[in-house]
């Protein structure tokens, strides 16, 4: 793992403009995310979690400040930094494999290579007996893992997820999270995390960032390191050890002013 | 079939079957003179006079063709028009700022008000009566189209755009497919639409078609073709419904399934 930044934010503002006013979401907020990482942001709802991913997904822009991409301005969505949202956001028409073939497809690589990065990526999130079946026919963790792939076949450097397990039922969510730490250890992948869950947070992250209330500005930046050891399989072993919880309710603490 | 569609299709046999029933009842009593209802023995023996023999000049599969030919004819028309533009006024603000309020102004019109006008300028072939139906299926068509485009989820533009597409490529692999089942919902209330124009149009000046057909054995009082001329018409746009839908099915089968 080297300390190079992969993406930065200097003193960045961010406000949308509603009908009943000025809504600052970000302020001054300053963040370097360091190549290989795993950043975890967790935060109260509303805060500007959301915001502050899709700035550095490049589908907003700082009013103030800079979002840098290794050293450039980020001028807009690319694939280099994939993005995961709670809705898996499938394509209805598409199969399985094609949803995944779709980023390689747009890019313009030949067919051959794209289909073996198609398998190669549905194989990786288990879901190769499905590569032929249709989005709506998957359940809801099947679906968000086919996202996953879709978005891992372009091998991008930065993997930007906002609340992907949000909607999944507790158990499905904790074997999602063991696959994504699994994908993050095996790919060496930028990932930045936005959850809800502050367990997930430590468990999965090697830095939990915690925003104050809106307009977001760091509270807290914690480095972990229970996703560097501890191993597969024992994802509620690890989150019952007395070092994890005393982690937990530190950060929780912090969300909780 | 599930087994509870089965069930249901009984239901809807029981109440075709109990009108029909009525209706036989009513005639054998003769509860109103047989001029006005018919018997649907009567009924029928005229369809098939009709449609072996023919009614004035043309046999029914002959009327029905005539007729046939105006809708698809307007409705293909408008299909590969309304459509495009009506993504692009989705798609872009000044392409809809420029055609909806034109299309919002005569949307709303009785066709037969402008209909007397196409005739005028295009004669009293079937060019006016085409033209009276692309006009009558162009709203819906546009109007889903666009409105598909607006309901496209920002999100799932979001991803296709982090996924490496372009603008171009978004619209046609992301926003037009998105569209699809909007566009299907139009498609069939256009049908009808263009469908129930259609009688309007064979009022003036046609020699051919059901429409005209009805009209014109109502100025003979012939009630038993009137008859026989509705129920084609309500078969033909049961099956013309039915075409669509089995499109439908098969095109975008994910329609209802996914927001
Ligand atoms: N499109 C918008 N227009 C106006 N205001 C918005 C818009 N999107 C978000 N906001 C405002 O910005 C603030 C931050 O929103 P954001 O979606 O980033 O929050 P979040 O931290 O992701 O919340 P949650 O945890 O509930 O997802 C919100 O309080 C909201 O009021
Ligand atoms: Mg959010």
């Amino acid at each position: 793992m080297t300390n190079m930044p992969v993406l930065q934010l200097r003193n960045v503002d961010y406000s949308y403009s509603a009908r009943s006013g000025v809504v600052p979401a970000v302020e001054r907020l300053s963040l370097d995310i360091e190549t290989g990482s795993f950043l975890s942001i967790v935060g109260p709802s509303g805060c500007g979690k959301s915001t502050l991913l899709r700035l550095l997904a490049g589908l907003l822009f700082p009013d103030r400040g800079e979002v840098l991409d290794d050293g450039q301005p980020v001028t807009g969505p690319n694939p280099r930094r994939g993005i995961v949202f709670q809705k898996p956001q499938l394509y209805p028409w598409l199969t399985v494999g094609k949803n995944v073939e779709f980023g390689p497809k747009m890019r313009g690589l030949p067919r051959v290579e794209r289909k073996r990065l198609a398998e190669q990526y549905v194989e990786m999130v288990r879901l190769t007996e499905f590569a032929k079946s249709y989005p709506y026919e998957l359940s809801g963790g099947m679906q968000q893992r086919a996202a996953l792939a879709r978005v891992l076949a372009n091998d991008p450097k930065v993997l930007l997820m906002d609340e992907p397990f949000g909607a999944l039922d507790a158990l499905t969510r904790e074997h999602l999270q063991d696959e994504l730490r699994e994908i993050w250890r095996s790919t060496g992948k930028t990932i930045v995390l936005v959850t809800h869950s502050v367990e997930e947070a430590v468990y999965l992250g090697t830095r939990v960032l915690v925003l104050s209330d809106r307009p977001a500005r760091t509270l807290a930046d914690i480095p972990v390191s229970f996703s560097t050891n501890g191993t597969r399989g024992l994802g509620r072993e690890v989150k019952a050890r007395p070092e994890f919880i005393k982690v937990r309710e530190e950060v929780l603490r912090y969300v909780w002013t | 079939m599930p087994a509870r569609l089965i069930g249901y299709r009984w239901l809807s046999l029981v109440g075709i079957a109990a009108v029909v029933l009525i209706w036989t009842v009513a005639a054998e009593l003769q509860v109103v003179p047989e001029l006005f209802l018919p018997h649907p023995r009567t009924v029928a023996r005229t369809l098939m006079h009709i449609t072996f023999t023919g009614y004035r000049g043309g046999t029914l599969p002959y009327h029905l063709a005539a007729s046939m030919r105006r809708v698809l004819v307007g409705f293909l028309l408008a299909l590969p028009t309304a459509v495009p533009l009506g993504l692009a006024m989705g798609y872009s603000r000044r392409v809809r700022a420029f055609f909806d309020p034109l299309i919002e102004f005569y949307r709303p019109l009785p066709p037969l008000a402008y209909y007397t006008l196409l005739i005028v300028w295009l004669g009293i072939g079937d060019e006016s009566k085409v033209a009276l139906l692309f006009l009558a299926a162009f709203p819906p068509l546009s109007i889903s189209a666009m409105s598909g485009v607006a309901s496209v989820p920002a999100e799932r533009i979001q991803s296709a755009l982090a996924l490496g597409a372009s603008r171009a490529q978004v619209f046609r692999h992301v926003i037009f497919p998105s569209c699809l089942p909007s566009i299907f919902t139009g498609m069939r209330v256009s049908i009808g639409f263009t469908y129930t124009t259609l009688v309007s149009s064979e009022i003036v000046a046609a020699t051919s078609g059901v429409g005209w057909m009805v009209l014109d054995a109502g100025r003979f009082l012939r009630t038993d073709v009137i008859f026989a001329g509705i129920f084609v018409m309500g078969v033909t746009g049961l099956a013309l419904d039915r075409v669509v839908r089995l499109l439908e099915r098969r095109i975008v089968p994910w329609k209802g399934l996914v927001e």
